[in-house]
């Protein structure tokens, strides 16, 4: 009895601790993330215009949706938000999906032993190290369809017959944005897997071998489930950031709607057309999305954020 | 051993696939950096002219090195910051059990759900609030938001794979938290802290639309923004060949840092993240 | 002594008051805004310098984001936090309407300079009877051709949409056919940007189509002429201009035109001493007009561009800041802006002056263009323009893309626009 009265005293002295120890980086985060969020959720319910910022009104719902003399108005009535939903989604999904893939095969290389393989690691990382406003530039140089690198060399070995307008075309430029993005993130992807691999018992791989077990099934039957936490770590913070993409979108299209995305749009609203309330209200859909969505993800891949230590 | 030779050729092939599609896009970029005038509308694969005038224009029309000189300050700064805020954080949530952790964990990550533009606004206002327009500190100040949630995550996430065994003897002997996390968990999280501090680091190094807004001198300004306000002669040129010999300028203390590191990354990614 | 931040309302005064006291002893301290870097930066410092040096002030040249979207979004943050770090402010000829209520009123401070300018410039920039900017310099639409190429062909500059089309499919298929696999007939800005809807707006204008909204706010872009237009404009894409057209922005087509691979280009006067430049494989053999008319009942004409100075309401030393912006922008600034850098004068009287023509000479076959460009709608939308062009420049997109037909796309404009200005612009 004196032992647990001692350690539930012990667990009361922890948890006190443990929110002392929380304390400051709660307060830095409330300090610059709490004015910046609550105000933008505040501006999404009002008028405001970025010309006259302080002299707004409430309007109530009118942002997200509005009825008025026989219309409908507001984000949710607007095709072109939900065509930005659709593309951010779909890019998020083929542009993940494929990180994790090529991912996965650069990490299961990288993986094994061979000369080099430091120098080849660090040859990996190159394209995430470079600014995003200089590769997303780059890109946009390389896939221009008159004096672009990449139609010459397919041109050379005569893969395609006459230059490509890669960005230009609506149906091709997503594709465009998604290469360029695969390129870039990749390696992040790549590194977090690698990192998994290389934790993984190899007696495992011993007894599989020894039973002649294909390696392909080896894979699937013993790898996969061993590092699908932390696939699920990288899938989150990638799939968070392609959910916000922005940038890249922003250089490489013709930033017409058939490839606007949600920061896009929202930019568009807040910045270009100065509708403060009406941007707000997109940002704050646009967050609830992803919550949405994050938490679908976090279900689906089985991640307990309040488990204990093992 | 007849499939052998197939295989180690498919493997070398496949590694150069990699080095390729990796590398491709920077060997590109030094070498239209060495290029001038009408040549950068050329698409050869090959330097037909090699010429260091866009490096030596990009130090002489600019403060360059003091823009680099910025964005070091800046990162190291946040990247300090972050790590102490986040390792203390993890200790709490990564290891011990109190009521509406998930939650917290959860509203720490949807911090990272706003898009960037949103946040802008309210971030001037608080920096001007601060007095802090045009100085670094509004730039460390607002790369927080970036860097923290994710900081948060994954040191929780490595600090929750550490033995459950490591503190509890410590706490019978009666050490204060404190101490056990600087004498028992600091040692042990070393890799870990040098994975995500290069990856804030690099967020910090690339920031570009916080820099852009709260700065204003070319003294203050950090290299993404620098980069993106090199002009040619008139509104409409765009200098190519100075935006690449600065961006290549620029990626080579990452890629050196990287390379430094990179035993670290790979051994501190493995002591954790791994059972999310 | 330049005031950087601002602690609260006390701290704002009290540097306020330093500012003031320090502004006597040394004279005023102006920070402005003009271009970014390079040559544009240098000139404007010159000219601000011997201001400074003139008047006892002092001048820092604050450099900006070079595209003026950004450059845009940038300002209003600035603004809108009623920010002093910047007193002068370089906009660009649609922006009053957007930022007037943060400018004060120039034509006190001007000594009624402002009537030697062109009087279109200076109306657009008077808002609501104040003059929030002065106009600086100036910009318009204008064909760039290849004389060698023309002349080897055997063509004349054309002077209608519809022969330059002719003109540039002829050239372009003998070029090919002689192995110049590369050559197009046309280039232009077709990404869909505001630069989108100054080509659109030149096209629809040849063909007496209107400015999309009429000088009383009335939505005037669904007609026959615009239709025209733009049905000619859709023609174009494969057929004498590459797709990649779609994503072109001044730079990329000047690239594609000054790699000598297209017959025809529209852009701004800037590319005229690119193209003819030393290093450019074209030099010599680069010609510019009037964009084409719309037909033979059509007109010449070009959007109006440029850029002009504002002096912000919050700046400390609104005096001496709208006396650079008077310095900045007199005949002798222009004069030596106009043979230093060819920045196109706002003062007609220029257009006549010997030493400014023989350093450019198509300033003087060209005056009529840039006295007769026409102005997007910024004035009668003022608040809501960026929102109406941004309609616009989509509408056209589409037509170019082929997603639309000229006629949907512009009645889908048309209603989109009224639907926009339901309560008033």
């Amino acid at each position: 009895m004196a032992m647990s009265a001692k350690s539930t005293e012990l667990t009361r002295a922890r948890v006190r601790s443990a929110w002392l120890f929380l304390t400051p980086m709660l307060i830095v985060l409330a300090l610059v993330a709490g004015w910046p969020l609550i105000r933008t959720i505040f501006f999404s319910f009002t008028d405001a215009r970025l010309s006259s910022i302080s002299d707004y009104e409430f309007i109530g719902f009118a942002n997200f949706l509005e009825y008025y003399e026989g219309e409908w108005y507001g984000v949710i009535a607007d095709p072109d938000w939900w065509r930005a939903v659709y593309n951010t989604i779909w890019f998020t999904v083929v542009s993940v999906g494929l990180e994790l893939v090529l991912g996965m095969i650069v990490a299961l290389t990288l993986n094994a032993a061979f000369p080099g393989r430091g120098m080849l690691r660090a040859a990996i990382l190159i394209p995430w190290a470079i600014p995003t406003i200089v590769s997303a530039q780059m890109w946009g140089w390389m896939l221009h369809d008159q004096f672009g690198v990449l139609n010459e060399i397919l041109m050379t070995f005569r893969i395609i017959s006459e230059p490509v307008a890669w960005t230009a075309s609506p149906d091709t430029a997503l594709w465009a944005v998604v290469m360029v993005d695969v390129w870039k993130t990749t390696p992040f992807m790549a590194l977090l897997i690698l990192a998994a691999l290389q934790m993984l018992p190899s007696d495992c791989y011993e007894a599989a071998r020894v039973d002649g077990i294909n390696p392909v099934k080896v894979f699937f039957k013993v790898t996969l489930p061993l590092i699908r936490p932390a696939l699920m770590v990288a899938i989150i913070f990638r799939a968070l950031d392609a959910l916000r993409i922005f940038d890249l979108i922003y250089v490489l299209t013709s930033n017409s709607r058939d490839t606007a995305s949600m920061s896009v749009y929202a930019r568009q609203q807040l910045v270009d057309f100065q509708e403060v309330g009406y941007g707000s209200a997109a940002s704050t859909l646009l967050f609830l999305i992803i919550a949405l969505l994050v938490v679908v993800t976090l279900m689906v891949g089985r991640v307990r954020l309040g488990e204990d230590p093992r | 051993m007849r499939t052998s030779v197939l295989a180690r050729t498919g493997f070398w092939l496949l590694i150069v696939a990699i080095v390729i599609f990796a590398i491709f896009p920077f060997y590109y970029a030094v070498i239209s950096s060495l290029r001038s005038g009408q040549a950068l509308f050329s698409a050869a694969v090959w330097p037909d002219s090699v010429s260091i005038a866009n490096y030596v224009s990009v130090f002489t029309g600019q403060p360059f090195g003091r823009n680099i000189l910025n964005s070091v300050i800046v990162a190291v700064s946040v990247v300090a910051l972050s790590l102490f805020l986040g390792v203390t954080a993890a200790y709490a949530l990564g290891r011990v059990s109190f009521r509406g952790r998930g939650l917290l964990l959860f509203t720490i990550l949807s911090v990272s759900m706003f898009p960037q533009v949103a946040v802008l606004s309210g971030m001037f206002e608080l920096v001007r609030a601060f007095g802090i327009y045009n100085s670094l500190w509004s730039l460390i100040l607002s790369n927080m938001i970036l860097t923290l949630p994710f900081t948060v995550w994954v040191l929780t996430t490595f600090m929750r794979e550490l033995p459950k065994e490591l503190e509890e003897a410590a706490f019978v002997d009666g050490a204060s938290p404190w101490t056990v996390v600087r004498r028992i968990f600091l040692p042990l999280m070393w890799p870990a802290m040098v994975t995500t501090g290069l990856l804030a680091f690099i967020v910090a190094w690339n920031e570009f639309l916080f820099a852009l807004t709260f700065t204003l001198s070319t003294e203050q300004r950090t290299v993404p923004v620098a980069i993106a306000l090199l002009t040619g002669a008139t509104q409409f040129e765009l200098p190519w060949g100075n935006i690449m010999a600065a961006s290549v300028t620029v990626t080579v203390p990452v890629v050196v840092l990287v390379l430094i590191f990179q035993r670290r990354i790979v051994s501190g990614l493995t002591a954790g993240a791994v059972k999310g | 002594m330049h005031v950087r931040t601002l602690i609260g309302a006390s701290a704002l005064a009290l540097t306020a008051a330093l500012a003031a006291g320090g502004a006597q002893a040394q004279g005023a301290s102006i920070s402005i805004s003009c271009g970014a870097l390079g040559q544009e930066l240098d000139i404007c410092r010159d000219g601000a310098e011997a201001w400074a040096e003139a008047t006892g002030n002092s001048v820092t040249v604050v450099s900006t984001p070079n595209s003026s979207t950004e450059r845009l979004a940038l300002y209003q943050q600035l603004l809108a936090a009623g920010a002093a770090d910047i007193d002068v402010f370089q906009i660009d000829v649609i922006w009053p309407g957007i930022l007037a209520d943060h400018f004060i009123d120039l034509a006190p401070f001007m000594d009624g300079q402002q009537d030697e300018h062109f009087e279109a410039i200076v109306e657009n920039n008077t808002i609501e009877g104040r003059l929030v900017a002065m106009p600086w310099f100036t910009d318009a639409g204008l064909l760039y051709y290849r004389s060698d190429l023309l002349e080897k062909h055997g063509f004349e500059v054309p002077t209608t949409w519809q022969e330059m089309t002719e003109t540039a499919r002829a050239i372009q298929e003998a070029e090919r056919a002689e192995g110049n696999s590369q050559m197009w007939g046309f280039v232009f800005q077709g990404r869909a940007y505001e630069g989108l809807t100054c080509n659109a707006l030149e096209w629809i204008d040849a063909f007496g189509g209107g400015s999309i909204v009429n000088a009383e706010g009335e939505v005037t872009i669904d007609n026959p002429n615009a239709v025209a237009a733009l049905e000619l404009a859709s023609t174009w894409i494969g057929y004498i201009a590459p797709e990649g057209v779609l994503n072109y922005a001044e730079e990329e087509a000047r690239g594609v035109f000054q790699s000598g691979n297209a017959v025809f280009m529209r852009n701004w006067p800037y590319a005229y001493p690119l193209a003819n430049g030393a290093d450019s494989p074209i030099s010599g053999n680069v010609g510019v007009a009037a964009l084409p008319k719309g037909g033979e009942e059509g007109k010449n004409t070009g959007t109006l561009g440029g850029w002009q100075l504002a002096v912000s309401r919050y700046s400390e030393e609104q005096e001496a800041a709208a006396d650079l912006v008077r310095y900045l922008t007199s005949y002798e600034e222009q004069k030596r802006r106009a043979i230093v850098g060819a920045y196109n004068p706002t003062i007609a009287a220029l257009y006549e002056d010997q030493e400014v023509l023989d350093a450019v000479p198509f300033f003087g076959d060209l005056y009529d263009t840039f006295v007769n460009a026409v102005a997007r709608p910024s004035r009668p939308t003022g608040e809501s323009y960026n929102r109406v062009s941004a309609e616009f420049w989509e509408a056209s997109h589409n037509v170019l893309t082929g997603s639309e037909t000229a006629e949907q796309a512009l009645a889908d404009l048309q209603s989109a626009l009224e639907r926009m200005s339901r309560r008033g612009w």
